[in-house]
This record gives structure tokens, sequence and C-alpha cells, in this order.
């Protein structure tokens, strides 16, 4: 048990939000992506978090958090009818991916704010470190 | 760590080491402000450094126990009870069941380092008086 722990914690946080970061990026990207098949279609994708567990003196402490994998969203995807476009299929559509970019919008925001909040908090124990190191001076 | 009551720095040590703990579980509830069905925890301050520093709690009295078995009789029961975390209540419940509240664990974070430092200050406030002992207040 150390304020060292604390860094590894709020690393482990940041590291999340930045894979969460990450997939709004490439989905927001991909938002007007089409593919010529349904099953090819760009699927939002979005992380999976969950809490790193390790026994401490006999019981569960939380020693972070980790991005798991990444989960497809099971929305449906949409067809467009545009036969002027290379990507169509045999009845001219193309399928558009299900990215919803509202959605995406709020998760940056979500993920950005969670990201600061891990910063501040390892700024804090390094200010705490700091001063600890200054005792008795 | 320092286990036992110090003569020159009294209970801050053990304050201080629980302070530590305090800022982790919560730095982990901040962490975890996102993953779905993550519960909050948080350390039962009073009971920790009860247990820690080996004081009774002025509010109880040692139940008087004829087995060493005894629920209450045992110290050791009550330190490994003290040592435990409890989770918070949830303010305001998520359809996720995550229970952390950003703000609440923001604000607790804050206070804890607050109190931090201010077991650091008894400390040194402490460090310097031995100091001025041995010198004289000369240096």
């Amino acid at each position: 048990m150390s304020l060292l722990k604390i860094f590894d914690v709020a690393g482990s946080g940041m590291a999340a939000q930045s894979a969460r970061l990450n997939t709004t990026a490439s989905n927001m990207a991909n938002a007007d992506s089409v593919a010529n098949s349904e099953a090819g279609a760009y699927r939002a994708k979005q992380p999976m978090f969950s809490s790193v567990q390790a026994m401490v003196n006999g019981q569960m402490e939380n020693e972070g958090v980790r991005a798991m994998g990444i989960t497809e969203s099971q929305a449906p995807v949409q067809a467009r009818y545009e036969p002027s476009n290379p990507m169509a299929d045999a009845d001219g559509n193309v399928w558009q991916s299900n990215v919803n970019p509202v959605d995406e919008l709020v998760n940056m925001i979500s993920a950005s704010r969670s990201y600061q909040n891990n910063v501040e908090v390892m700024n804090s124990a390094r200010q705490l470190m700091q001063k600890t190191l200054d005792l008795g001076k | 760590m320092i286990d036992k009551p110090d003569p020159l720095l009294g209970m801050h040590p053990q304050a201080l080491s629980l302070w530590q703990r305090r800022a982790e579980i919560i730095s982990s509830n901040l962490a975890n402000a996102d993953t779905p069905g993550f519960l909050a925890r948080d350390v039962d301050f009073r009971k920790a450094l009860t247990a820690a520093t080996g004081a009774l709690d002025g509010n109880q009295l040692p139940m008087a126990a004829t087995e060493s078995g005894h629920i209450g009789g045992n110290p050791a029961y009550a330190m490994a009870d003290a040592d435990k975390l409890a989770y918070r209540a949830a303010t305001q419940p998520s359809m996720d069941g995550n229970t952390v509240d950003t703000q609440i664990e923001q604000a607790q974070f804050a206070g804890n380092a607050i109190h931090y430092q201010a077991s650091l200050s008894f400390i040194t406030a402490q460090i310097k008086m031995m100091r001025t002992a041995i010198t004289g207040g000369s240096s």
C-alpha cells in the first residue's frame, strides 16, 4: 500500500479512457463509410471496461480498470440505393455504417472528462508524495 | 510501516498510512467511474484508525468474554472487521449498476488529501519540536 499504487490505478484509468477515445475516433471517422455487403458494413465499436481485482490480505481489492475487449454495436445497418457508387452490390445498394454521431460525441466528452479526472488524481498523488518527501524540513 | 503508536509522533504515522490507503481506494473508484457494475468502496476511517492505534473507541467498552472465540471478545476479530472495505451507498443509481458518483469521489479525494497534509504537518511540527529540544533552539 503506497501512494505509488495510485499512479498505477490512475494510469490504468487513463489507458482505458484513451482506448475509449480511440474507438470513438475510429467510429467518427467511419461514420460515412459504406460497404458492398451487410456483413461488411462498419459497426460502431465500444471497449468493454472491467475492474481489475486482486486478493490483498484476504479481501478483494480493486487495482484499477482495463478495457477487456471491443464490442460491436448490434444496431441494424441501413442499405442505401446508390447504383452509381463503385461499392454498390448487384441490387445497386451500398451498406452504411450504424454509427450514431450523437452517441459518439457524448462518449467522447464522457471519456475525456474521465481521463481528466484520472490526471487530476495523479497530480494530487504526486503533490502528496512531494510533501511527504519534504517531511521534517 | 510503523505499527504501534509512537511516543514521539503519536497516532499520526498510522493516520498517514490510512489516509494513503483511502486515497488509493478513492483513486480506484475514480478509475472505474465508467465500469459497468462497479461498486464504489471506502474505508470506515474511525474503525480503521481505532484498530490501527490499538486505542479503544471512547464510546465502547470491551465485552467480557469467557472463551477466546466469543464475538467481540477477541480484539483480533474487531481488527479484521475494521480492515474490511465498505460499499458506498448509491446516491444516483445508474442503469449499468455502477455506483461511482464522480463528484462525490472527487470531493472525498480532495478532503482526503487535505487530511493527509494535516497529518504530515503534525509530524513535521513534532520533528521541529524535537530538533529545537536537541539543539536548544540555536539551529
